[in-house]
Formats: structure tokens, C-alpha cells, sequence
């Protein structure tokens, strides 16, 4: 049960990251990486919401989907269950973990459009992995966008100070650094495989 | 004058409002699936139907969905029609179902179609909508199979699968791997905002929900940042 688990971590945190092999989340990888704290937060938000969206799609999809032979509704049935759990996850924050809200609150909502948490719930389906195994790949998953955003941010920290030809400052120069970024992690290939 | 009117709505996504490098939205697939042109013109025919799709519904509901109940009832009207083109993809072109894999249902989060749908077809009559979601489609998949293109010449040295550079030139295998997507892709929008820079207009600069144009409807910063204080 447990094998599994140290090769999907790796998977998720270096060879197959999130947001630097798989290009999902770009958006707030984009917007969101300016500071380490708010990456920081926002990751934190990703990574929950993550978890808990595969950890109600993953029964649905197959208890419920399979033996009726519905799979063809797996986008559909996915992306409203997400929007659901984010609003309710933002609901109950609000009422009993007020300090968390106040961290993660306005990060919640853009979640709901975030193609990392689609994909990571319809990526345990590809894979094949069992419940136990697509819970800790939704963990992984979440850890790794953390480790790019944080990683990221500090990268534009020091950009925001660096001397940048005209043509490139703004948005073409943070792709590039992006580029970079992600040459290093292609260094980790092979690993855990 | 009323044909140029509706001219202008489907070229204005084509290229003043190209959805990728003016309105910077759906960057996921425009990085994720275009190691290929073929894919691009895949990618983006799929998400230009869903566009046509969405937009024409939309724009016909638009009187009849309550304003606060609007974004759960566009997300089902796409992923609705998400689901149609994934069947016709996966029926009749299985390739491309191959090489867009996952992307292909996540044109349901695609923000270029909710973006249009808050945008566009939830203010406008049917012909419109329609003819914008015709413009931005093209507009994405004119983007989406140019970067495909540029980096299939120099990672593959091939274009549609058809030899160019192969024979006297290695081709740089790193073009296809994520970080040549970021590199191209930074490059093309360094060349969009110096041509948008030359016509007098502003450079595109992502921050974010900051510049999305729904950020409005999806955030609700202001209002989370009330109930804190």
C-alpha cells in the first residue's frame, strides 16, 4: 500500500511538476508569484483544495459514474463539484477558522477555475492509481506547485532589481525566467522513476 | 456600415484582442499542447467550437439566468459542450485525443471561454456572440498553431510532420520540453508588445486576477477584504 507512495511524491514535486512539466495552474503562477509570502499562501489554498476535490471526485467517478456508465460526464460532474466544495470550504473558514480565512480568502475563489485542481482529479483516472495512491498524488501535486511558486517568486524578487532591455521587461522576461526555472527542474528526470 | 459592425466583432479577436497575447488568457494550453502545429490546430478548433457553442447559449439565455447564479451556469453550459467536442474528438480523430490527453476536457476552465461568455455573449444578441466566438477561436488557434509551428521547426526540424531543417540541421530536442514552451511563448509576447508598443499602445502585463477580465465575478477581493476588517 505504501510502496507507492515515495515515487509519487518525487513524480509530483520534481519530474512531473505541476506547473513547470505540466503547465497547469499557469495563471496563478503568473500572478501570484510577485511575493514568496502570497505564492506561499496561495499554494497552501491550492494544495487543500487539491486534496479534499480528489477526495470527493475520486468515490463519485467510481462508485457512481462507473456502474452507471456515465464516465463521458467526468468533466461536467468534476468542475461543479469543485466549484461546490471551494464555496463551502470558503463557508466554513469563514465561520470557524477565521485566522485561516483572513490567509487564504481571496485566494479561494480563483481556485474554482484553476486548471491544476481539474487536472490533478482526472489525472488519478489516467494513471490509475487507487484512492490511498490519488490522495497522496493530490498531496504531491500541491507540494510541488508550492515548491515552483516559491522557488518562482524568489526568482522575480530578484528580477523586479535586475537591469531588463525594454522590449522584455513585464511579462516576456518573467516567461523566460519561467524557461530557466524550468530547465533545472528537467535536470531531475530519471529520479524516483 | 452595419456589415462592418459586425466585421469588426469577428476580427477583433483575431488580432487587437488576440485572446493568448493581448488578453493573456488560456496560457495552459497554449504552453502545454503545442509541441506540434497539428496540435495546435487540434487544440484550437476544439476550443473555438466549445467558444461558438457557449457564446451562441449564452447569449440566447442571457435574460434568463439570475445575475447571481451566473458563473455556475455558465461553467455547465461549457462543460456541456466540453463534453460534446471531447466525444467528436475522441470518436473521430483518436490522434489528436492522443496528443491533447488531458487538455482536452480542461478547455472547460479555459479562461478565453468563460472570459467571452462574461465579457461578450452576457451583453450582446446571438449574431454577435456568435461572430465573436467564431474570431476569438481563430484568434487562439492562429497563436496556438504559430507557436506549435516555431517550435516543431526547431525542435523537430519539422512542420505538420513534413521535413524543413532535419536533414542539415540537429534539430534542439529542449524546444519541445516545458521549458521551450515558456521560452517561445516568452519571445512571441516580447514581439506582440513591441508591434502593440510601435502602434501606440499598451504592453500587455499579466498580474495576475489583477488584468483577468472577470476578475469581478471570480474573486470578489473587495469583498473578502470587507469581511476581514
Amino acid at each position: 500500500m505504501f510502496s507507492n507512495v515515495i515515487p509519487i511524491l518525487l513524480a509530483g514535486l520534481l519530474t512531473e511538476n505541476m506547473i513547470l512539466s505540466k503547465f497547469l495552474g499557469i495563471c496563478p503562477f503568473l500572478g501570484t508569484s510577485k511575493k514568496i509570502d502570497t505564492a506561499f499562501s496561495m499554494s497552501v489554498a491550492v494544495t487543500l483544495v487539491m486534496i479534499i476535490a480528489t477526495a470527493v471526485t475520486y468515490p463519485l467517478y467510481a462508485y457512481v459514474l462507473t456502474p452507471l456508465g456515465l464516465q463521458y460526464l467526468q468533466t461536467l460532474l468534476f468542475i461543479l463539484v469543485i466549484a461546490a466544495i471551494v464555496q463551502l470550504l470558503e463557508i466554513t473558514l469563514k465561520k470557524y477558522i477565521k485566522s485561516l480565512y483572513q490567509a487564504l480568502g481571496i485566494y479561494l475563489p480563483l481556485i474554482t477555475t484553476n486548471c491544476a485542481v481539474l487536472g490533478i482529479t482526472m489525472l488519478n483516472f489516467t494513471k490509475g492509481y487507487n484512492y490511498f495512491d490519488s490522495l497522496i498524488n493530490a498531496l504531491a501535486a500541491g507540494l510541488g506547485f508550492m515548491l515552483a511558486m516559491v522557488i518562482f517568486a524568489g526568482v522575480r524578487e530578484r528580477l523586479d532589481r535586475s537591469d531588463i532591455p525594454e522590449f522584455l521587461k513585464g511579462l516576456p522576461i518573467t516567461l523566460i525566467a519561467a524557461a530557466i526555472v524550468s530547465l533545472s527542474f528537467l535536470g531531475f528526470a530519471g529520479i524516483g522513476g | 456600415m452595419k456589415n462592418n459592425k459586425y466585421l469588426s466583432y469577428f476580427t477583433n479577436g483575431i488580432i487587437k484582442e488576440n485572446p493568448v497575447l493581448r488578453l493573456m488568457l488560456g496560457t495552459c494550453p497554449t504552453l502545454a499542447v503545442t509541441t506540434a502545429a497539428i496540435n495546435g490546430i487540434g487544440m484550437g478548433a476544439a476550443a473555438t467550437l466549445v467558444l461558438i457553442g457557449s457564446n451562441l447559449v449564452i447569449s440566447l439565455l442571457r435574460n434568463v439566468i439570475p445575475d447571481k447564479v451566473r458563473i455556475p451556469a455558465y461553467i455547465t453550459i461549457i462543460a456541456g459542450f466540453v463534453t460534446v467536442v471531447q466525444m467528436l474528438v475522441k470518436a473521430f480523430l483518436p490522434s489528436i485525443d492522443a496528443s491533447l490527453g488531458i487538455y482536452l476536457p480542461l478547455i472547460v476552465v479555459n479562461c478565453i471561454i468563460l472570459g467571452r461568455a462574461e465579457m461578450f455573449a452576457s451583453k450582446n444578441s446571438v449574431l454577435p456572440s456568435v461572430l465573436d466566438g467564431l474570431g476569438m477561436g481563430i484568434g487562439f488557434t492562429a497563436t496556438l498553431t504559430l507557436m506549435g509551428a516555431i517550435r516543431e521547426i526547431i525542435g523537430a526540424g519539422t512542420i505538420f510532420s513534413l521535413p524543413v531543417t532535419v536533414n542539415f540541421i540537429d534539430p534542439m530536442i529542449v524546444m519541445l520540453l516545458p521549458p521551450g514552451g515558456f521560452f517561445v511563448f516568452g519571445v512571441l509576447v516580447a514581439v506582440s508588445n513591441k508591434l502593440a508598443t510601435i502602434k501606440g499602445k499598451e504592453p500587455v502585463n499579466c498580474t495576475g486576477c489583477g488584468d483577468c477580465p472577470m476578475k469581478d465575478s471570480c474573486t470578489k477581493e473587495s469583498e473578502v477584504a470587507a469581511d476581514v476588517q
